[in-house]
């Protein structure tokens, strides 16, 4: 193949066989197959410099932070500010006071329920979600709404997958305190208008929480542009270490909003009548942090940041649309989710065999795939179906990928023929 | 580690998963029992007839995969004029079989099919949600097991 033709098949220019070499868990072999990792939506796979940064950390300069005056303890401090202020720049957040660390993205959404939903939402308020929502973006806004005798809203999605913006319109109320939205559904893939649902929300007056885990890996995000009062990611769906993840909030928000957990670090002074608390960012966070998620994850924002994002949405979007037309051809199969806007997710049924026994017969051919309810039953119930396969993609993922999982696919219906 | 596809979808089990026997509720059930998976989001309702102290009738409805249906199709099949005893002993020895490496029980028949859902760790909960609702049906508790 000549070069403009190599070109023209990987149009957004990722040398995908140069990035494949970063990942070594690409090159291990699965029942005795090449391991062709499709469940990136559940976790990605991380590149030798994210794991070398943890070694490099473990190695050279583990120490607490925050608090002593030794040269370790300086570094790895050091470390945390710069880390903290790379993601400020990854989502283009105002300032650094903006970016709390947590586990993850279940995290996030629970410290807002916790703080804020506890302190704003009050007996006959409503809280307001989308039918695609993740587990994590029901149950901690279900446990508030309980306590509060406040009600949980949900705007139903369409059968393509697509919440109905005027249907979402019309849900916003005078009862209505908070709305919490996927940017990307874990289990369809659809990509929430976000900023036109954010500027509908703040119209009606009410505050936007993001469950922004499955968008952030896969395109450039911009939390002011977007108009985010909150947004949450997880480290380990981008290339990062898991037990790491991040919450973004709004100064002003955060500010008035009470601490989440007590404990050091989060303080500025305790005594047994009185604790002052800590400034922003580190009111939220209570107790030793993930120092070497920090690190992990400053690695794997340097690790994207060197493809870049544009590229990799353009290349996933190119792989997706390959994906989709492959898969929809087989007879017998049918994509879960036909959103126009998607992103690296492609959930499938095939007719007459159940997800599980699928997974089990991709798995024997090297392929990770999940199947189940992705922690997201209310779509699953929306569809009628217990569960799907999903493929989910990275820019690492190769057309050549997506031709093992057709002929996997294959495979399973001459299996159960 | 290769383990061939056909160890686990043996014959009889991707014919009981097909063809499952015994589907539909049973009429003037003394037992039942519904059973989930939350893993995988598989549910099951185990019924079963108890007439003097033996299983007269079973049937079981629900959805799941071809591991769990036929595990409960052959489940309904095999426990027919069983003491209530004698079924709780097998799910015992069918338990052990999924579970520990070598063993291979000689008195459970056709059920001895499921013996390679042993290599696949993952799938033994599909193998074994029918009988878990079995037991919770005989031992009359109310509460739907879960496999988890």
């Amino acid at each position: 193949m000549s070069a403009h033709a190599e070109l023209l098949r990987t149009p957004a220019a990722l040398d995908v066989e140069r990035i494949r070499e970063d990942f070594p868990i690409l090159h291990e072999t699965v029942h005795g197959k090449p391991l062709v990792y499709l469940d990136n939506a559940a976790t990605s796979q991380k590149p030798r410099a994210v794991i070398d940064s943890l070694v490099d950390y473990y190695t050279h300069y583990n120490a607490n932070v925050h608090r002593a005056v030794h040269l370790l303890s300086a570094r790895a401090t050091e470390a945390c500010d710069r880390v903290r202020e790379k993601v400020r720049a990854f989502v283009n957040a105002a300032s650094t006071n903006e970016i709390i660390f947590v586990r993850g993205t279940t995290e996030a959404l629970n410290l807002v329920a916790q703080t804020y939903g506890r302190q704003n939402i009050k007996h006959g308020d409503e809280v307001l979600i989308s039918g695609l929502e993740h587990h994590s973006n029901i149950v901690p806004w279900q446990i508030l709404t309980d306590e509060k005798q406040a009600r949980l809203r949900v705007v139903p999605i369409d059968d393509r997958g697509v919440v109905p913006l005027d249907r979402f319109e019309k849900a916003l109320n005078e009862r209505t305190r908070l709305v919490a939205l996927a940017h990307v559904s874990n289990a369809l893939g659809t990509v929430n208008p976000l900023a036109k649902m954010i500027e509908l929300a703040h119209r009606a007056g009410v505050p936007v929480v993001v469950d922004g885990a499955q968008a952030v890996p896969h395109m450039p995000v911009d939390v002011r542009a977007l108009g985010a009062d909150c947004y949450a990611f997880s480290g380990h769906k981008l290339c990062g270490p898991s037990g790491i993840g991040v919450l973004y909030g709004k100064e002003k928000l955060l500010e008035a909003m009470p601490p989440y957990q007590g404990g050091g670090d989060m303080i500025r002074s305790v005594t047994f009548e009185k604790t002052e608390y800590n400034v922003l960012p580190y009111k939220f966070e209570a107790g030793t942090p993930d120092v070497a998620g920090f690190v992990g994850l400053g690695a794997a924002i340097d690790y994207v940041n060197s493809i870049g994002l544009t590229g990799i949405s353009e290349y996933e979007h190119e792989l997706l649309a390959y994906a989709t037309q492959a898969v929809s051809r087989i007879e017998g199969v049918r994509i879960i989710g036909t959103a126009p806007e998607k992103a690296s997710v492609i959930s499938f049924v095939i007719d007459g065999v159940h997800p599980h026994d699928v997974g089990t017969i991709l798995d024997q051919e090297g392929i990770a795939v999940r199947t189940g309810h992705h922690c997201a039953q209310p779509v699953m119930d929306r569809y009628q179906i217990a569960a799907t396969t999903r493929a989910s993609l990275a820019f690492y993922n190769t057309k050549a990928e997506i031709d093992a999982l057709t002929t996997g696919i294959r495979k399973v219906q001459r299996f159960f023929a | 580690m290769t383990s061939d596809l056909n160890d686990l979808y043996q014959e009889t089990i991707v014919d009981h998963s097909k063809r499952p026997r015994n589907k539909g509720a049973l009429a003037h059930a003394t037992h039942r029992a519904e059973g989930y998976n939350p893993l995988c989001g598989d549910r099951v309702t185990v019924e079963l007839n108890v007439e003097d102290g033996r299983i007269s009738g079973l049937g079981f409805e629900g959805s799941g995969c071809a591991i769990s249906t036929a595990s409960a199709s052959l489940l309904t099949e095999t426990l027919r004029g069983k003491t209530p005893d004698e079924a709780e002993q097998t799910f015992d020895k069918f338990h052990d079989m999924l579970t520990q490496e070598g063993l291979l029980p000689s008195d459970l028949g056709k059920l001895a099919v499921f013996s390679g859902v042993r290599q696949y760790p993952m799938r033994v909960k599909c193998a074994t949600l029918a009988w878990h609702t079995l037991r919770a049906a005989l031992r009359g508790e109310g509460q739907p097991v879960s496999t988890e």
